[in-house]
């Protein structure tokens, strides 16, 4: 049961133009560096991105916007990255913004084996075009189907040879929900330890859903608003 | 006439003891600052985070420890960590007591639109639609009047919808609102704020009933 692999290079290297991709992170907190440099890199094109955020300008999913290997993007959040609205707006990308919650919720649901969820988020909005209303106690909600992904490319703080993941601080945010919800799941991770070094009672997802895991290297870690307050001890 | 922060500390005054509280960015974000000393308030943050705390003293940022606003944060003593789907769980199920966010139009019936501008501006909902369809008391911190001077709460919104009938409270430069029956109604005017002002500012159904007390914070 041994997932190591020696690189990002290897790790995508199955990776197809045209294929629908989970990528986990919140803004560039908790991005798969690595695996998005190897995909630019490797120049795969045509790609649909399921990502909360779309990366900044030179960083993140922001480096395959540039050279336009993006086909379509699914999150709910994109306001950090010029180049991305100049693509939307003028038509060259496509788009579906859909609710947080709805995005995690839809990743959670594939890796939980369940088709579809509901919820009340869209509910007379544009967000809730075409699809089925069911009402509940009252309350009208929105069914959103699980989504599928050829690939989720995630990023833990550690992981152990047998793909178990421990997430580091607000790091986790979509990772464990993207890991459950790959048909086929590379994690990249900032230590490699062998089985048996992570407690099982501390592991964040269980290495059953993991394919693939690599010690990655260089992180540039880029922070998107360094906000500090003042010492007042100095 | 308030300013943001004017907005910020009336706002603070609506933060009770013990609540669970989710902080919109933008003036939302500044009504931490002004919660009352002593009051046991939890703040909740979308991306993953129970117990926000201040920012890190320079040297001390964590690129791994981020608020929804992609800003660099602190936890607290009690905080806890967990991903964005248990996040907007605890959001859905009404864990949350109180949520205030930023909104660029609101109609009189609690409608709120602040997530898209066609053709213009096309950065997103992020989590607010969740909230706004799952939180059991919403307060919106909002300017009234846009920059050519229109007013932005409405009969109808005129921009695509956030969520529908949902927000209960409005804290705006000019004065505070209750949304029901499909009407504002006026609670409090700002300081030197006159019942003439504020009509001219409300295209939606506006009710003032009795004297009007300027507000205090």
């Amino acid at each position: 049961m041994n997932k190591v692999i020696s690189n990002a290079d290897e790790a995508i290297r199955d990776i197809k133009d045209g294929m629908t991709l989970m990528l986990g992170g919140f803004g560039l907190c908790g991005i798969p560096e690595n695996c998005i440099n190897a995909l630019v890199k490797k120049g795969t094109k045509d790609l649909t991105c399921i990502s909360n955020n779309a990366g900044v300008d030179d960083f993140g999913i922001g480096l395959l916007l540039q050279k336009n290997q993006v086909k379509k993007m699914i999150s709910s959040y994109v306001g950090e990255n010029a180049e991305f609205e100049r693509q939307l707006l003028s038509g060259e990308l496509e788009v579906e913004l859909i609710p947080q919650g709805t995005l995690a919720t839809r990743c959670m649901a594939a890796g939980y084996g369940m088709p579809a969820i509901f919820t009340p988020a869209g509910v007379g909005t544009e967000v809730a075009k075409g699809k089925e209303i069911r009402n509940f106690n009252g309350k009208d909600y929105l069914m959103e189907m699980a989504f599928e992904a050829d690939f989720a490319i995630v990023k833990a703080w550690k992981g152990d040879t047998m793909g178990n993941l421990i997430y580091k601080s607000t790091a986790r945010n979509f990772n464990p929900l993207m890991a459950m919800g790959g048909k086929v799941t590379i994690a990249e991770v900032e230590e490699l330890v062998p089985a048996g070094d992570l407690d099982p009672d501390q592991i964040h997802t269980p290495g059953i859903y993991v394919h693939r895991i690599f010690e990655g290297k260089n992180y540039e870690k880029r922070i998107e608003q360094r906000t500090v307050r003042s010492d007042n001890s100095k | 006439m308030l300013d943001k922060t004017g907005i910020a500390k009336r706002i603070a005054k609506e933060v009770k003891d013990g609540m669970y509280v989710n902080l919109g960015i933008g003036i939302p974000t500044l009504v931490a600052n002004y919660i009352p000393e002593g009051l046991n308030v939890v703040l909740q943050s979308e991306n993953g985070l129970l117990g926000m705390g201040p920012f890190p003293f320079e040297g001390e940022e964590d690129a791994d420890l981020i608020n929804a606003g992609k800003q660099t944060i602190t936890t607290l003593p009690g905080s806890s960590i967990f991903d964005s789907a248990l996040s907007f769980g605890m959001i859905r199920a009404g864990k949350v007591d109180l949520t205030i966010l930023g909104a660029m139009e609101v109609s009189e019936n609690g409608d709120i639109a602040n997530w898209k501008i066609p053709g213009k501006m096309v950065k997103g909902m992020g989590g607010a639609m969740d909230l706004v369809a799952s939180a059991k008391n919403i307060i919106v911190a909002m300017q009234q009047v846009n920059k050519h001077g229109e007013s932005k709460l409405l009969k109808t919104c005129s921009l695509p919808l956030t969520g529908v009938k949902c927000v209960k409270k409005i804290v705006t430069e000019l004065g505070v609102y209750e949304v029901k029956d499909h009407a504002f109604h006026l609670l409090e005017r700002a300081k030197g704020v006159s019942i003439q002002q504020i009509k001219d500012a409300t295209l939606g159904h506006l009710i003032i009933q009795g004297e009007i007390p300027e507000m205090e914070f």
